[in-house]
């Protein structure tokens, strides 16, 4: 990056550590910090959407329709998240794959599985064999998105579900008495004062979600905690031009600080959307506001 | 001169199939484990496989790219199709082959070496460290000695520097380089063990064809010596050759 990068064994220490900070592998580090912030942007309002559709479908007067929500929670939150993450989307993968050689190679005449291998045709395969390697990437995100989103979303359906119980039976008893119909009901009374008894839970779920990204690796997508392990590991000097020893400590430091200092900020994030939902809620959080201002 | 002839006739009508379907091949690595495979300062695979492999899909005339895999899974993702070849110093042995296929061997039959930091560490008895699926841990978990497994070859390492274990067996190749560039930190100890058939690139079972491409290819270089030169460059001049 710098014209005095050239022979970096003859630099002084503050001109090094600024080359090796700006070589190649850096930046794919600090590209991997935004493919992490924008997975999190992705997949929360996505989980989030999963969750508010399997909590309708747990409370759903249609019994089939309820047991499919229920069940959605019970087995996904049930299931190891590394178990979900290994067999999940290799399935996914190759239901995909399935589809699509059905029906564009409907005069093939091999079996699909042929002992250990699943094999496609070229046509069928997801991305294409000749794609380019960011859309390989691509389609990983993708399924690390989806993937995430179904195993957060389970948990988020459970908070919800609770949130909806949570509000207060006479609201809701109110709404009838004025003529609301069941829909009505819903959308106007109950799913607008949720929201404050989800909150903390869902602030839970957020928080461990940020923590899961490392296990985007398992699903090839090379998030931060791979490049910390991979830069910070002993470097000798014939593959290098900076070598260095066992400097994965340092890295995990810097990663230490990054999600200390994301916590934080999501941290008060939350307290702002908490304040902001309680305003006029009937309960102790929306009393302490109302005497707090009166 | 006529079968030459008919074989370049051959090679050249099969790479024109291959180009026509505009198939890519692509090489599944680890990337963590040189000189075989490595990731090199500008960001990219390197190393002694990055270079064979290269050399190898110019002689079959195919296309190729580069993938990072963990080792972990890196069987997995090769028999469902996430890429077509598993070119990481993997060795040739018969638990991997009832899974997948192998290529004759590019790299001799490997010696593999334990790496203490203090002498006189009895490495038949002692906490001895390897990386998680491979024949060092399976020969270690065999030998009497206690085992313990870490994910990358790196931990392994890592592991004997602060005092986790006594030793890291691993091949002699990847532990060369760090024992030269440690100061006396790090010494070679007991004796090497020869281990498993040789490194070849993994292919599914099912994917005859390309394999007899890699086989042909990997036969070629090993005739006119360029593999050879390759291993010498990347091993030294006393590591074993064809």
């Amino acid at each position: 990056m710098f014209e005095f990068c050239a022979a970096p064994d003859t630099l002084d220490s503050l001109r090094w550590t600024a080359c090796y900070l700006s070589n190649g592998v850096h930046m794919s580090f600090y590209g991997a910090f935004v493919k992490v912030l924008l997975l999190l942007a992705v997949t929360a309002p996505v989980a989030l959407g999963f969750g508010f559709v399997g909590a309708m479908a747990a409370r759903a007067p249609f019994a089939p329709l309820r047991w499919f929500g229920k069940s959605y929670i019970a087995l996904v939150r049930g299931v190891p998240d590394i178990a979900f993450f290994l067999f999940f989307v290799i399935a996914l993968d190759q239901a995909i794959e399935w589809l699509r050689h059905k029906a564009l190679c409907p005069d093939w005449d091999q079996p699909i599985r042929q002992g250990n291998d699943f094999v496609v045709c070229q046509a069928a395969k997801m991305p294409l064999g000749n794609a380019a390697q960011w859309v390989h990437e691509s389609y990983g995100f993708a399924l690390a998105v989806v993937t995430f989103a179904i195993v957060f979303g389970a948990f988020a359906a459970n908070v919800l579900f609770g949130a909806m119980r949570a509000v207060p039976h006479a609201q809701l008893e109110t709404a009838a008495a004025y003529g609301m119909s069941r829909r009505q009901t819903f959308w106007r009374v109950l799913v607008p004062q949720m929201w404050v008894f989800a909150l903390p839970g869902l602030s839970n779920l957020w928080m461990v979600l940020i923590k899961a990204t490392p296990l985007l690796f398992l699903l090839g997508v090379e998030d931060i905690v791979y490049w910390a392990r991979e830069l910070g590991g002993t470097k000798t000097p014939r593959f290098t031009d900076y070598p260095h020893g066992d400097w994965r400590m340092w890295y995990f430091l810097a990663l230490l600080v990054f999600y200390l200092a994301f916590t934080k900020f999501s941290e008060s994030v939350l307290d702002r959307i908490m304040a902001r939902l309680t305003k006029g809620q009937a309960t102790a959080g929306g009393e302490a506001q109302r005497k707090a201002a009166a | 001169m006529k079968n030459l002839i008919l074989t370049t006739a051959a090679l050249a009508l099969t790479a024109g199939m291959a180009m026509a379907e505009g198939k890519t091949i692509r090489m599944g690595t680890e990337g963590a484990y040189p000189p075989y495979n490595f990731i090199n300062d500008a960001g990219e695979v390197d190393g002694f496989e990055r270079e064979l492999g290269d050399e190898l899909c110019a002689r079959a005339a195919l296309t190729c790219e580069w993938v990072k895999n963990d080792w972990d899974s890196i069987i997995p993702n090769l028999v469902s199709g996430n890429y077509d070849t598993i070119i990481a110093g993997m060795s040739i042995t018969d638990e991997r082959d009832e899974v997948i296929d192998f290529t004759q061997d590019y790299f001799p039959p490997t010696a593999s070496a334990y790496v203490a930091a203090s002498d006189g560490v009895d490495v038949g008895s002692a906490i001895v460290a390897a990386q998680t699926a491979t024949i060092q841990a399976g020969y270690i978990a065999s030998s009497g000695a206690t085992l313990v497994e870490f994910a990358t070859p790196e931990e392994t390492v890592a592991a004997v520097r602060n005092g986790e274990a006594d030793a890291v067996f691993a091949d002699a190749d990847y532990l060369v380089p760090l024992v030269e560039a440690s100061g006396g930190e790090l010494m070679f100890v007991g004796d090497r063990v020869p281990l498993g058939g040789g490194v070849g690139m993994g292919l599914r079972e099912s994917d005859g064809e390309l394999r007899g491409k890699f086989d042909a290819a990997i036969t070629s270089m090993k005739a006119d010596g360029t593999l050879n030169t390759l291993l010498k460059k990347w091993f030294g001049d006393e590591t074993q050759t064809y």
